[in-house]
């Protein structure tokens, strides 16, 4: 075994590790009852951003191209989400909730990856600023379009309508234009949650260290390179592109069936922007920390509330500042001035080598 | 008569969105850098000509005097303390630190000036109506303001960098910044200077935008800011007539929407059209082609 590829492992068996002992223990001070109330709700939310923000790091960190609609795909995800389970639930009588819950997600998940394919198809094209640019413009195509949705359960018949509601009066309605997904059930659980992480944990994982993955990562690298050595650059992206959208969307379903109603304004660019934050925080590229990073920054609003008005103020110093800190050349001369020897001395005499995934 | 009334209001935001873009497409062209905390200038300036006007009582001519040169210096200073540091890095770290720029701006705004909605207050700007045809036309005076502005600023960014020294240095620049930096042109100073323009511009268009659009937060700026970027990308990205030309038809095919197709749907209908436009010629209506060089 390489020492690049013992590395690996060891990196992966850890993310794994810290997942699973986490939800141990999450679940052991559920059970006696020693978690606070704050902290319970938030469960289900941190699984869907630490979903968010490893799927998104799929795309930034592996695929090289900065997306900013991300929250589209995962307002997607919700509406879909929340259509499928109220549609078993009234139309269909599917009352047995892990059943609705499960199929809401994959059709999440499902719907979400066709958004992907739709949008990557004319975005991949471009690169760049323009790429980051296009993908924002969709995210608020979708946030416009969900706002002039109207769907509604008549029996076991499903009705659409779009821009005017024109549904028939005794239809329950499932969404209801700029007032969003209303009367949803909640049946998110944070076992399922758990469950729907660890499914990204490995896809994501898997794919990083498959050859499609070191394919990504050459596109990111040098895209003229990489297609000069017979990458389809397009085809690689737009597997990286896709599968953060699958992702994303069944992130949506989890969090959207978490809450009673969702409403479009819950997905804007400023949600984008957060899920960008935890990817850059946590490192680009790095799926361990993504998990980090945004677990943590779900949580310390809810600690923090009385400096809540300066938290965004904080999370952009800190943006800009990990920005300038990872990319300058002097600053990063003089950081490895102090880390190198530190390392070294952690180490014996080896040489310290590219840690990360 | 309706038509011609929308048309007269498209043209007015889009007025509006080629000063924005000019600065946009200035940067970029120069920096290589798309500037997203671009747009939170303009409402930096708008908040500093709202002050002015409501709190101190400065006459209007002062006010958008004192909002450009405040937004000068912040557009300078947001250079060489984020960017500068960052001009050999890849695009996509410069990206995310400007990304984290707009964002400090709107939260600075949001602890400063709070939440709430500030009305802009009436001024010269935009007190009167202008009867056309027989009074069977009424054009506000913000909307004529904006145009002639647009007019004024665009011949004068012609002239500047045709016929200007640092005009001319800020072109070499932006054509090969390191054959420029050969012939002794100073790199870091003539960035700096385009940040000033483009900031300076913005503090206009920031005080015309809430005299067309009167309610100011601190997310104002962000949308037109956006849709000033599609508006340069669509004119074609580095170029000053291509900002202008951009602009102006957005902002036409904005009203539009909304007055023939829906109202809901109008910022989707722009961003569609920026998809499109990017989709069919990358490099915009009057933008010249780039090549990538191995």
């Amino acid at each position: 075994m390489t020492r690049a590829k013992r590395n690996r492992l060891i990196y992966n068996i850890v993310t794994y590790a810290v997942v699973i002992a986490a939800f141990v223990i999450l679940q052991s001070m559920i059970a006696n009852k020693s978690i606070s109330r704050t902290l319970k709700g938030q469960l289900v939310p941190i699984c869907s951003w630490v979903i968010m923000a490893i799927s998104l790091n799929l795309v930034i960190g592996f695929s090289g191209e900065l997306s900013l609609g991300h929250a589209g795909f995962m307002s997607v995800g919700a509406y879909t989400g929340a259509i499928v389970s109220g549609y078993l639930l009234t139309a269909r009588g599917v009352e047995t909730e892990w059943l609705r819950l499960a199929v809401a997600i994959a059709a999440g998940g499902v719907a979400a990856g066709i958004a992907g394919v739709l949008i990557g198809i004319p975005v991949l094209r471009l690169r760049g600023d323009y790429l980051a640019i296009v993908t924002l413009a969709f995210g608020e195509i979708i946030r416009n379009l969900v706002n002039v949705i109207y769907v509604g359960v008549d029996g076991a018949r499903m009705r659409f309508s779009f821009l005017n509601n024109d549904l028939p009066e005794g239809v329950t309605m499932l969404v209801d234009g700029a007032k969003g997904a209303v009367g949803i059930k909640r049946i998110s659980t944070f076992t399922a949650g758990f469950v729907l992480v660890m499914i990204t944990l490995v896809v994501v994982l898997n794919l990083v260290n498959s050859r499609a993955g070191r394919a990504i990562k050459a596109t990111r690298d040098n895209r003229i390179a990489a297609e000069s050595m017979g990458v389809p650059v397009t085809k690689y992206k737009m597997m990286a592109f896709v599968t953060a959208a699958v992702l994303a969307g069944m992130a949506g379903a989890l969090y959207g069936l978490n809450s009673s109603t969702i409403v479009p304004a819950q997905f804007t660019f400023n949600q984008s922007i957060n899920v960008l934050v935890f990817v850059v925080l946590g490192g680009l590229g790095n799926v361990l920390g993504s998990v980090i990073s945004a677990t943590l920054l779900t949580i310390l609003p809810e600690v923090l509330r009385a400096f809540a008005d300066y938290r965004m103020l904080a999370y952009a110093i800190v943006l800009i500042l990990v920005m300038i800190f990872t990319n300058n050349p002097i600053v990063r001369s003089w950081a490895d001035r102090i880390v190198a020897p530190a390392k070294r001395l952690l180490r014996g005499k080896r040489k310290a080598e590219g840690g990360d995934a | 008569m309706i038509f011609l009334n929308n048309l007269i209001s498209g043209i007015g935001l889009g007025s509006i969105y080629a000063i924005i873009a000019l600065g946009y497409t200035m940067v970029y062209g120069i920096a290589k850098m798309l500037n997203f905390a671009h747009g939170d200038v303009i409402m930096v300036g708008a908040y500093i000509a709202f002050c002015s006007l409501q709190y101190w009582g400065l006459p209007p001519v002062v006010a958008i005097l004192l909002a450009m040169v405040v937004c000068t210096v912040m557009g300078v200073l947001i250079e060489g303390l984020a960017y500068r540091p960052l001009r050999q890095a890849a695009s996509l770290a410069v990206l995310i630190t400007a990304i984290g720029m707009s964002y400090l701006l709107q939260n600075l705004a949001l602890l400063i000036w709070g939440a709430n909605t500030k009305s802009f207050p009436r001024t010269f700007l935009n007190s009167s109506t202008i009867p056309l045809l027989g009074g069977r036309l009424s054009i506000p005076s913000a909307t004529l303001f904006t145009i002639v502005a647009n007019v004024v600023i665009m011949i004068a960014l012609t002239l500047f960098t045709s016929r200007t020294k640092m005009g001319k240095a800020m072109r070499c620049v932006s054509e090969d910044r390191g054959a420029a930096e050969l012939m002794g042109i100073n790199v870091n100073r003539t960035i700096s200077l385009t940040f000033a323009i483009g900031s300076g511009l913005a503090a206009i268009a920031g005080v015309l935008l809430c005299s067309s659009y009167p309610n100011l937060t601190p997310t104002t700026g962000s949308m037109p800011g956006i849709k000033a970027f599609t508006a340069a990308v669509f004119g074609g990205i580095g170029s000053i007539p291509g900002a202008m030309v951009g602009g102006v038809l957005l902002g036409v095919i904005e009203i539009f929407g909304k007055a023939y197709i829906s109202t809901e749907l109008g910022d989707a209908i722009v961003f569609a059209v920026l998809i499109i436009v990017l989709l069919l010629k990358p490099t915009g209506l009057l933008g010249k082609p780039m090549r990538e060089k191995v």
